[in-house]
């Protein structure tokens, strides 16, 4: 196996996230203030601007943890382990709010938190599943076998995700029809793209720079132990046990 | 291939045979579940026979967290995985070995299950043969990812609440369609929908007995 590479550079990390609330602000801006009201849900269906992109970042998220998962498991490169580490915890992340945000918008429109709809069902058993793997990662003390298991259990949770999705479709259903730029008339494409790309550069962002922190973590606990050297506190001890 | 894996199935029924001491204490487990989901409910026969079916999933599942973890702590606790693994036997022979005497265990509790729940619950049910199949689908759907998971969690720490944590979510396909199912054989079924139910189960067993035997390997090797 290769050593934990550290060759990204923190300002592309950075980068993203600037472009990130460049765009998120602009896209917030022109979805709160220029966008029409919509004519059935009112003021809160703006909250779909921010919604929908955090929906589609975090699902892209968990979908580059399974490749990288599959990339760790072939290729034995732990620069995939670091990477996997870094687009769970940002999925988790993502999908935390994406929960939050349907929560604040259901209650308004479907006058509840939350109805066991196939889409908001599958997205809780999803947040569940990875964050099961972060508690994974976080109770396994070696580095092999930690990244090796994560990688399991990320490809068995992915693979369930779309049988969650159609047994809870079956049980039960209320939900919007997914908002993508086809179903969305003209005024309210535009921010709904700024903040797609938006969300997408934030994802980006908190992906390398997790990623760099989570190569240098395992650089320091693979790393040799330094060589023994005699403390003096030792050497005060050794003397008073010879004399 | 074949005969590594009825070996080591053998061996996995042989060791919970000789501690069924245990997987006794499990079913009474079970039963005690059961006996505590009445007092969540309070004494209102018409909403207990309703969710007998459901009471009847969640307290195996629970159950089946204690069975699955006990089957490695044998080989946690002596060392006996590694001593496996040297053996040459494929881990995938191990893996499925091990998973049907889990499964095996599982159908077993649950079938120890069903009369206490028709006790508590009264569902009046004629309906028992088929209810088994349901049992035996459904406990393989979750021994299925529960024998991988079971592997990771014994050898890490905070094992107790690991397993749980990792199956439950995963399994959530195999709980809504098993209780779908057993309601519908329990309770009445006049539009015939338990068949697209038990067809669910049938799938999720042919996507996870492949794809976890598939991956079993990575987990032991080291």
């Amino acid at each position: 196996m290769a050593g934990p590479s550290n060759e990204k550079r923190p300002w592309v990390g950075y980068g993203f996230l600037a472009l990130a609330v460049l765009l998120l602000g602009t896209g917030s801006y022109i979805g709160l203030a220029v966008a029409p009201r919509e004519h059935y849900m009112g003021e809160v269906q703006r909250i779909m601007y921010v919604h929908v992109p955090t929906a589609w970042s975090a699902l892209l998220c968990f979908t580059f943890a399974f490749v990288s998962s599959i990339a760790f498991l072939f290729r034995h490169d732990w620069k995939w382990d670091s990477r996997l580490e870094a687009t769970l915890e940002v999925g988790v992340l993502l999908n935390f709010l994406l929960c939050m945000q349907g929560a604040i918008w259901a209650k308004p429109t479907w006058g509840v938190w939350w109805d066991w709809d196939p889409r908001l069902t599958t997205t809780a058993v999803m947040l569940f599943s990875f964050i099961g793997i972060l508690a994974l990662r976080r109770f396994v003390d070696d580095p092999v076998r930690r990244a090796t298991w994560a990688a399991v259990a990320t490809i068995v949770a992915f693979a369930d995700v779309p049988i969650v999705y159609f047994s809870v479709k079956w049980w039960n259903s209320l939900h919007q029809v997914q908002s993508t730029p086809q179903t969305v008339d003209g005024p309210m494409i535009t921010p709904l793209r700024v903040n797609a790309f938006g969300m997408l550069s934030l994802a980006i962002g908190l992906i390398t720079l997790r990623t760099r922190l989570a190569a240098r973590r395992l650089q320091n606990e693979m790393a040799p132990p330094l060589p023994e050297r005699e403390t003096s506190s030792e050497r005060v001890a050794a003397a008073g046990g010879e004399a | 291939m074949m005969r590594q894996l009825f070996a080591a199935t053998h061996k996995d029924l042989l060791l919970s045979w000789r501690s069924r001491a245990q997987a006794s204490a499990v079913v009474i487990f079970g039963a005690t579940t059961l006996l505590l989901f009445s007092f969540a409910v309070g004494p209102n026969s018409a909403a207990l026979r309703q969710n007998a079916g459901g009471f009847l999933w969640v307290a195996l599942l629970l159950s089946s967290t204690l069975a699955l973890a006990e089957s490695y702590r044998a080989e946690i606790e002596q060392r006996a995985l590694e001593g496996l693994l040297l053996l040459p036997a494929s881990p995938r022979a191990l893996y499925y070995g091990k998973a049907l005497a889990n499964w095996l265990q599982l159908l077993l509790v649950g079938i120890g299950l069903v009369p206490v729940m028709i006790v508590l619950y009264d569902p009046g049910s004629s309906n028992l043969l088929p209810l088994v199949g349901v049992l035996a689908l459904g406990t393989a759907g979750l021994s299925a990812p529960g024998t991988l998971y079971a592997a990771m969690a014994s050898q890490a720490r905070a094992q107790q609440v690991l397993l749980p944590l990792l199956l439950f979510p995963l399994v959530v396909p195999v709980l809504l369609a098993a209780v779908k199912a057993s309601s519908l054989l329990l309770l009445g079924d006049p539009m015939g929908q338990a068949g697209s139910w038990v067809l669910l189960l049938a799938a999720f067993n042919g996507v996870f007995w492949p794809l976890c035997g598939l991956l079993f390997g990575q987990v032991v090797e080291e």
